[in-house]
């Protein structure tokens, strides 16, 4: 018994790694835990979020029954998909039917093994980090694949040909943007170049700049090929040709419905959610605050470390001033109560955020799930906004567009590096010396 | 961290990749065989891992696994399996089969007798921690030539098939 407390505390006293670095079995299994279910209550939101938006922005109101502002819909949807009869198509392959969103859910989820959400709080860190991220992930493409064959019906194949065309001519396009990206961590003296999505965010700290702003604008424009890519390798709207509803009624997964059909969803939801955090992770400093280092200092940290608490305090006020406008007729007194309680548990959870222990502990996630949101909410605001592509238009836009800029930015980004290293390595010590 | 079970995931990993490997060619169906393909695919993967090759393993499932995989299976899926079940599975030329398979056979025997003083009795110690980075200066630096030439040779195929696939330049 003492020795299984002493390895659980063992990790506790390395500070600064990652569990599956230090090798701590318990500690991994913990945080595999926290991050499967940080995640399934994240597509759960998401799942809410994006019918409440788009609605607004159709002038709609959206689900507004189930629950104070259809705040539960999200569970009545689940609660139905579990009890729906789970379809097999008679003619269909049964064995690859029943393993295609198997494996589309395990690529979606494995991905999170590395994902940074601070320093110490990813499950394990890799020596090839991005490199395990990007191939996981194309790995989905077979589960997509394989649905629309075993489906044994013509929709869900041309749904399946049209996602994998499209996925793996974007993945080129993604690849080019993520090197330009990577060569940018072997700047400034801050060693060789790194894969590993801890060292990526590491060497923005260490160069003092969001890759993003780096050599502007060439990482605004890499950064620009992988929005755009990550939004067609998930396909999703604008890009989802894969479901286009008034061509191919569902696409790949026409013909699934229940659980498995439900296990479609989550992969996609959950694809998008690591899709993001690649972005995030190469471009926008990771769980890194805004300013680490022009605002450094005490002042400056403690008031950044009020932001989490202050964030949850704002989400908890929304909800207090949606309750007093609830209508006051008797029957809405559940749906009243339900929304108090529920701004209640947020301004909880902000309370306890302001904690300076917990607050420190916290504070990279909070940043890190931030600027995810950020990308979630732009997934739903570009499905809001913009027509669905052609097909034709989609692959000129790939292999047209977004392959040629990719390759230009990779090339430029190696020689601007290039001279900036003589410049800072070279020529500013020769001068110096002089 | 040290390794756990290293011969436990060995044979399991092999013993994967070669039944992946039979139902590859036994299966009537050809998209059946290419799953299989993947599953073998991958437990390679897993073995590069095992080796402290992250680097190979991360690279072999983007290409294969991810890429040439899902190219195979889009031209399957096309195919007209109902015809393609229909035909016969097994060419019988067992002379050249048996001449191969006899060769094959031979040198595994060969290095598996004589492995111990052909090869070094220990791998080189290679760091899992920066694997890549090992293999960049290697690429980049002792083996630069043959490194360009590879991918010279593979930009030579790209243009033969775009010349190939196209009436009109």
């Amino acid at each position: 018994m003492g020795q299984i407390v002493q390895y659980i505390e063992s990790y506790l006293n390395t500070k600064g790694l990652t569990p599956g670095y230090a090798g701590n079995m318990f500690w991994v299994v913990v945080y595999i835990m926290l991050v499967f279910a940080g995640l399934s209550v994240a597509v759960i939101a998401m799942n809410w979020l994006e019918r409440k938006i788009l609605a607004h922005m159709q002038v709609r109101l959206g689900p507004m029954r189930v629950g104070p502002h259809g705040l539960l819909q999200p569970i009545a949807d689940a609660i139905k998909l579990l009890l729906k009869e789970d379809i097999m198509p008679a003619e269909a392959d049964g064995l690859v039917f029943w393993m295609a969103p198997l494996i589309v859910v395990l690529a979606a989820f494995t991905v999170f093994v590395v994902v940074p959400f601070g320093p110490e709080h990813a499950i394990t860190d890799m020596n090839i980090g991005i490199l395990f991220m990007l191939g996981v992930s194309s790995l989905s493409v077979l589960g997509i694949v394989m649905a629309g064959w075993a489906s044994n019906s013509h929709y869900p194949l041309i749904g399946a040909l049209r996602s994998s065309a499209q996925m793996v001519s974007y993945e080129v396009a993604m690849g080019l943007a993520v090197v330009s990206a990577i060569l940018m961590t072997s700047l400034n003296a801050t060693g060789t170049g790194t894969l590993s999505m801890i060292g990526i965010v590491q060497a923005q700290l260490a160069q003092g700049e969001w890759f993003i702003f780096k050599f502007f604008p060439l990482g605004l424009i890499a950064f620009f090929i992988f929005a755009v890519a990550m939004v067609a390798e998930t396909n999703r709207a604008p890009f989802d040709l894969a479901e286009a509803e008034s061509e191919l009624t569902a696409g790949f997964h026409t013909e699934y419905s229940g659980f498995r059909w439900s296990l479609f969803f989550l992969a996609e939801y959950s694809a998008m959610i690591a899709v993001s955090s690649i972005a995030v992770t190469l471009w926008l400093g990771g769980w890194l605050r805004p300013f680490p280092n022009l605002l450094s200092g005490t002042p400056w940290n403690q008031i950044f470390s009020l932001v989490p608490g202050v964030t949850f305090l704002f989400f908890a006020a929304i909800c207090f001033y949606n309750t007093a406008r609830m209508p006051k007729h008797p029957l809405f007194r559940v749906q009243t109560i339900g929304l108090a309680g529920f701004g209640a548990v947020l301004g909880l959870v902000g309370l306890i955020l302001f904690i300076p222990p917990v607050s420190m502990r916290v504070q990279d996630i909070f940043w890190f799930s931030a600027k995810v949101a950020g990308f979630m909410y732009l997934y739903i605001w570009y499905r809001g906004t913009f027509p669905r592509y052609r097909f034709d238009q989609l692959m000129q836009m790939g292999w047209k567009v977004l392959l040629p800029m990719g390759l230009g930015v990779l090339l430029c980004t190696g020689a601007v590096g290039l001279r900036s290293e003589i410049w800072n390595q070279v020529l500013v010590p020769l001068w110096q010396r002089l | 961290m040290t390794p756990v079970a290293t011969p436990f995931f060995f044979y399991l990993l092999s013993g994967i990749m070669l039944i992946g490997g039979i139902l590859v060619i036994t299966r009537k169906n050809p998209v059946h065989s290419a799953l299989a393909l993947i599953v073998t695919l991958l437990a390679q993967a897993s073995i590069y891992l095992m080796l402290y090759a992250p680097f190979v393993a991360g690279v072999q499932i983007i290409l294969y696994a991810g890429g040439i995989m899902v190219l195979f299976l889009f031209v399957i899926m096309l195919v007209s399996i109902d015809r393609s079940m229909k035909e016969r599975q097994f060419n019988s030329q067992w002379v050249a089969g048996l001449v191969a398979a006899t060769a094959l056979g031979g040198l595994f025997i060969g290095v598996y007798t004589k492995g111990t003083s052909i090869f070094p009795e220990h791998a080189p110690s290679v760091v899992a921690d920066n694997n890549t980075q090992e293999v960049a200066k290697l690429l980049y630096g002792q083996y630069m030539f043959a490194f360009e030439i590879a991918s010279l040779l593979l930009l030579v195929a790209i243009i033969g098939a775009v010349v190939m696939a196209k009436k009109r330049i």
